[in-house]
């Protein structure tokens, strides 16, 4: 990386000014790429153009003609993630140290309640370590780890006063966090009524515990058991199931971390019939496969170790950056989580208690660059979109983030696209003693860093700063998704037919209660309700005339017609069947 | 085929009559490769041991003698079957047939048949095997209410349209006992069917006890089928992890697993959504059951199967997503069979929004019927290219009144239509009149599929000699509307009214009588006798088996992990229910994989420790050792 370094003036080590000038760059957006000057001060982009005028004595940084980009936003990671009472190795310091080394400018971290304590309180506590010590803007995505009706109302101050608009649910940790079909569809109701984006962790959990205790049976206990007991089919079906649910609720859908191909197909899929759903796939899933699950060493086996697994499939890395490039996935995480090898170590004899998570918030933009700009798949506008502009503009961050504009937050990455650089745990800036990159050689690495308008990278060296991180508060109903959403709920509105009544002979059923008990208690509720709320055209059928006192029959609709099973003066016509 | 030379009539020498089959049989159409391709030795040895695929638990209720009693000379066993062209589903071929004490004893030309032997004539028409329709429910209640076609209208009905054998379904009680119900529904099926039935079973709520049920039904019973609900919330319904264990048991015990595929959570929800908005008619049934949930459900239920290397069979395709999915999941080379029914290829789910409650609620069933109008004719032609295999037809019909229970919520409307006597003239109307199919294959999706994978084959579902003498003349030029007022049932709509189709059953014969001729039926109640049907046919299981032995799991050998393991005595602190359900402790304590013996020691910690449910960790606390780390879990 040292070699070409950019030809500013070295004097003083750091110039902590808030006024900063780049000059020669390309700018590339999401939309366009195009030479101009970019002056920024007090953390904000003020002027692009050519031939600005600013303040004297302003630093200034000659681009040299490289590409200018917006900085990444990494939209998944977990840092300081507590797991059974460890937590992984970064924390909200190391880790945004080594996102801002990587080109990442923010990151959306995932607050992760243990069932039983309250989000708002869960939220509070991640704030407070983020506030403490992040080194880059962030926010917070929630998790929705149990469901009850005290969980709806504090989603309800989480987006109304807090800056949280996505919520994700998990379909696997069977019996900790899995949560039901039913109440997949009630979260993704209330999600879509506040106008926040469901996430998923789709994996079949009744499927994984099934499987998992049936390949321990088989006495296979190494790191390879947890990719053996979470097949790629099980993430494809939780995919196709919870785009069913969001499509019958009609809620925006984002599916975190796409690790397969058959998974980013049916995403793929579903977008072509008109789904509002995203897929992510993550540094793991982009840079590297599942064989090393294989491998002889533990304690690399297991550094591999995240739900959904990595496909053992060696083709899958590449098929996925396919699919990134040509738009059926959208955005790039890092599920940065990270845990060192005697954490690991508390599952080398079961590989169910291995604690989940790999790295990548580093290498996260190098590696796309690497693997879609340099062949060709992508060019760098589509790279700024994957790794920047579409997180922002889904997640209502746009365009204060994303996009390099007059009024736009100041953080910006160059880009130097001819480095070449080995990634290595020794040169990592993460505090993990694995990575799982190691010895990947990749074209492409940020030059220089700047972050809320300040230079935290230049030259190779980091200048970070403890806890100088802002919390980014995201409104709800994001344009980007929204709009869809809204114009589908006024079609959507469905209408009943407006018949006759039906008078002919009805039966009796007086023997229900007894035959079919759990049936009729679960369906008379609705049933009730239905008949209290309003029906229009059912209303000519209300009568004045009503048995008194308890019926044997009370449970079940109103039925006034009943036992004219044949009406003197033969049937009424409205049933004749010519 | 004038060259066919005489077969012996020697019926008691019946081995070595079949084995001349092989030579003499015209060439078979070779279909190579696909899943329905000619049975192996099929031509060689056609031996029918029916002594042992009667029940063998009861012996005494012998088919033969209860055939033995009806009236008089007309019915006569013995029937000559002459001029038409023989249809089966690889080949068709121009034969006569000597039909005897209910099997077909001779094929060919010029048979030498004992004198008076009654002569049916079949010229110009084609012969073909009895359909055999594997989805009816004759006796299900629903409500307390028993369907208005039972055994006896269900299966004459059956026999007007040319289906000479059915499956029913047996639906227990939530709770109550498999076998029991199993009994109830053969006493009544035993007095009640005018034709050959068999009996696949419903698991209406999973637990262990069940497996020894199954077990019985499958050893002792003739079952080989079991039907799972994914929709049903709170009464049927089976969760994933259930339907995992019952696939494993089901594969485990050689029968094919059965699913009702549709997401019940959703539509409990969405039931409860338009019940809210005011939707009380039967349209809001089609609104609740969107196509989407139904693929879903056969998607999830494909990838359990897959897992636990079941065989499955997606009962009631109706709609073209779900039919997409079992397609490509057959490309992706899962054992897995589609049955789309005769409302599903006849007809479509626009009759939800008709004015006419009456006429609405009679289309009321589950999955609905797709308001696709163009689905029928899309699941026609994946039937026609094997894409789908099967067709039934769900029969259960409810008389309006019945049907008028739920008028004012349609949640309440019992469900289900007619179809199991329109099947046979459906198909031909839709797939072979248009030209999607052959008659070959029209038998294959009619008749022969179906005796395959349910294991009746080749005494169901084939013109050969020593099958069972189901045989139905068809005439494929008749012209006929389907009408309420002129079919066998009782129920007094008809979902196909007015419908007109090519093709008809001029004769029919089951069990070796003619119980259709110039129109007329003849049938008579509790002649049908029970097929059992054995475990692991062939059709299915030869993958299966392969699978099985393919798909053992092996572990890497590894030398041990002896660096240091992080220390997590919080652990049962701060997630309690993580241990016990991310996987089951039980595995670690037990024997342990091969590699794993050396790290076993003498040393023992006495009493009960804080972290006995954590599996052995004999290198715990040692964050840093003594000497560095040891090499094997350095990371260069």
């Amino acid at each position: 990386m040292s070699g070409q370094g950019y030809q500013g003036k070295k004097n003083i080590p750091r110039i902590t000014s808030d006024r900063l000038l780049i000059k020669g760059a390309i700018i590339v957006n999401d939309d366009q790429s195009f030479c101009a000057d970019i002056y920024m001060e007090d953390g904000h982009i003020k002027q692009i153009g050519e031939n600005l005028i600013v303040p004297g004595g302003v630093k200034t940084i000659d681009a040299h003609g490289r590409m200018l980009m917006p900085g990444g936003i990494d939209v998944h990671t977990r840092f300081q993630m507590p797991d059974r009472g460890m937590t992984s190795v970064d924390d909200f310091y190391q880790g945004t140290r080594a996102a801002l080394a990587g080109g990442t400018t923010m990151i959306i971290d995932h607050v992760v309640p243990e069932p039983g304590v309250s989000l708002l309180s869960a939220f509070e506590q991640w704030r407070e370590w983020a506030d403490s010590k992040s080194c880059c803007d962030y926010s917070l995505h929630v998790d929705i780890t149990e469901w009850h009706k005290g969980v709806q109302e504090e989603m309800e101050a989480l987006v109304k006063d807090h800056g949280v608009n996505s919520f994700l649910v998990y379909l696997a940790y069977k019996g900790v966090f899995q949560l039901a079909d039913s109440q997949v569809y009630e979260v993704f109701s209330v999600i879509r009524d506040l106008g926040a984006i469901a996430q998923v962790h789709a994996e079949n959990g009744d499927i994984v515990a099934e499987e998992q205790r049936r390949i321990l049976e088989q006495g296979i206990t190494g790191p390879e058991g947890h990719v053996l007991s979470r097949p790629e089919e099980v993430e494809a079906e939780a995919i196709n199931r919870s785009v069913t649910v969001a499509n019958q609720t009609n809620c925006p859908l984002y599916v975190t971390k796409v690790m397969s191909k058959s998974a980013a197909d049916v995403i793929a899929q579903a977008r072509k019939k008109g789904t509002v759903v995203y897929g992510e796939p993550i540094t793991a899933s982009l840079g590297t496969d599942g064989s090393h699950y294989w491998s002889k060493n533990w304690a690399k086996a297991a550094a591999f170790i995240t739900s959904p697994p990595l496909s053992p499939d060696p083709t899958t890395p590449d098929y996925l950056s396919s699919l990134l490039s040509c738009g059926d996935l959208q955005v790039t995480g890092s599920a940065h989580c990270t845990f060192n090898t005697a954490q690991r170590a508390v599952g080398k004899d079961d590989f169910t208690l291995i604690p989940e998570g790999t790295n990548g918030t580093e290498e996260r933009m190098s590696l796309i660059w690497d693997k879609c700009v340099v062949t060709g798949k992508m060019d760098e506008n589509q790279f700024v979109a994957v790794t920047s502009t579409n997180a922002a503009k889904i997640f209502n961050l746009y365009p204060r983030k994303g996009r390099i504009a007059v009024g736009s937050d100041a953080d910006l990455v160059l880009w130097d696209p001819d480095v070449t650089k080995i990634i290595s745990a020794k040169s990592h800036n993460s505090n993990v003693e694995y990575n799982i990159f190691e010895g990947v050689e990749v074209r492409g690495a940020p030059l220089v860093v700047i972050s809320q308008g300040k230079i935290v990278l230049e030259e190779g060296n980091l200048h970070t700063t403890e806890g100088c991180g802002r919390f980014v508060g995201r409104k709800p109903f994001s344009d980007y998704v929204y709009k869809r959403i809204k114009a589908r709920s006024r079609l959507a509105e469905l209408r009943g037919v407006p018949r006759g009544l039906y008078d002919g002979p009805v039966c009796e059923v007086s023997v229900t209660p007894k035959t079919m008990t759990p049936a009729s208690s679960a369906k008379s509720s609705p049933a009730k309700q239905a008949v209290a709320g309003a029906q229009p055209v059912r209303n000519l059928h209300q009568s004045g005339f009503s048995l008194s006192g308890a019926q044997v029959d009370d449970n079940l609709p109103r039925r006034n017609t009943q036992r004219i099973v044949e009406p003197p003066g033969g049937r009424a016509n409205i049933t004749s069947l010519g | 085929m004038a060259e066919r030379k005489l077969l012996p009539r020697d019926s008691d020498d019946e081995g070595s009559l079949l084995s001349r089959l092989g030579t003499d049989s015209p060439k078979p159409r070779v279909k190579f490769g696909g899943m329905f391709c000619n049975v192996e030795g099929a031509y060689e040895n056609k031996t029918l041991n029916f002594e042992s695929s009667t029940s063998p638990t009861d012996g005494s209720t012998s088919p033969t003698d209860s055939s033995t009693s009806p009236t008089d000379g007309s019915t006569t066993d013995r029937l000559i079957i002459k001029g038409g062209k023989i249809v089966n589903d690889d080949q068709s071929f121009y034969a006569d047939i000597y039909v005897e004490d209910g099997t077909i004893k001779q094929i060919g030309e010029n048979l030498l048949v004992p004198g008076g032997v009654k002569t049916v004539d079949a010229y110009g028409h084609i012969v073909i095997p009895g359909g055999i329709d594997v989805n009816t429910s004759l006796q299900t209640s629903q409500l307390g209410m028993s369907p208005s076609d039972d055994f006896y209208h269900g299966t004459k009905a059956a026999l007007a349209g040319g289906t000479t054998m059915i499956i029913d379904h047996v639906v227990p009680e939530p709770g109550a006992s498999l076998l029991g119900a199993y009994d109830q529904w053969k006493d009544i099926a035993d007095r009640g069917s005018c034709c050959d039935y068999s009996l696949h079973m419903d698991i209406t709520r999973w637990h262990d006890g069940l497996f020894e049920e199954m077990e019985s039904l499958v050893k002792n019973k003739g079952v080989n089928s079991f039907l799972i609900f994914m929709a049903y919330k709170d009464k049927f319904q089976s969760s994933d992890s259930q339907m995992y264990e019952m696939f494993g048991i089901i594969r485990d015990l050689g029968a094919i697993a059965q699913v009702h595929a549709e997401n019940g959570d959703i539509i409990d929800e969405e039931q409860k959504r338009l019940l809210e908005l005011g939707i009380t008619g039967p349209e809001g049934h089609v609104l609740c059951h969107p196509e989407e949930v139904e693929t879903e459900a056969v998607y999830r239920a494909i990838t359990i199967a897959k897992q636990a290397n079941c065989p499955l069979y997606i009962t009631k395709v109706m709609s073209k997503s779900a039919a997409d999915v079992i397609a490509k999941a057959r490309k992706k080379g899962m054992v897995v069979y589609g049955e789309p029914i005769t409302a599903s290829l006849g007809t479509d789910g626009s009759h939800y929004w008709s004015k006419n409650w009456a006429k609405a609620a009679a289309f009321v069933m589950s999955p609905p019927l797709s308001p696709d109008p163009s689905t029928p004719d899309y699941l026609n032609s994946l039937l026609s290219c094997g894409d789908l295999q099967v067709t039934a037809s769900g029969h259960s019909t409810f008389s309006t009144a019945q049907k008028a229970v739920g008028k004012d919520n349609f949640t309440l409307i019992p469900e289900g239509t007619n179809g199991i006597e329109e099947r046979l003239a459906i198909v031909w109307e839709k797939a072979v009149a248009t030209g999607k199919m052959d008659e070959n294959e029209f038998v294959a999706v009619t008749s022969t599929n179906a005796a395959k994978l349910f294991n009746l084959y080749p005494r169901k579902g084939r013109i050969a000699v020593g099958s069972d003498a189901d045989i139905v003349i068809w005439n494929p030029k008749e012209t006929k509307t389907i009408s309420a007022a002129t079919h066998a049932l009782t129920v007094e709509i008809n979902i196909f009214e007015g419908m007109e189709v090519r093709g008809a059953p001029v004769v029919v014969i089951s069990q070796g009588k003619i119980v259709l001729e110039g129109g007329k039926l003849n049938v008579t109640e509790g002649s049908g006798r029970f097929v059992p049907r054995k475990a692991y046919p062939d059709f299915i299981y030869k993958r299966i088996k392969a699978r099985s032995k393919m798909a053992d799991a092996r572990g890497v050998p590894r030398g041990n992990y002896d660096g240091p393991v992080h220390d997590v005595i919080s652990m049962t602190k701060s997630v309690p229910a993580t241990p016990s359900s991310r996987g089951p402790q039980c595995p670690g304590k037990g024997p342990l994989g091969p590699t794993r013996n050396l790290h076993q020691s003498g040393f023992t910690l006495s009493g009960t420790q804080i972290d006995d449910h954590i599996p052995r960790r004999s290198a715990q606390r040692i964050v840093a050792p003594p000497g560095g780390r040891s090499n094997i879990t350095s990371l260069s």
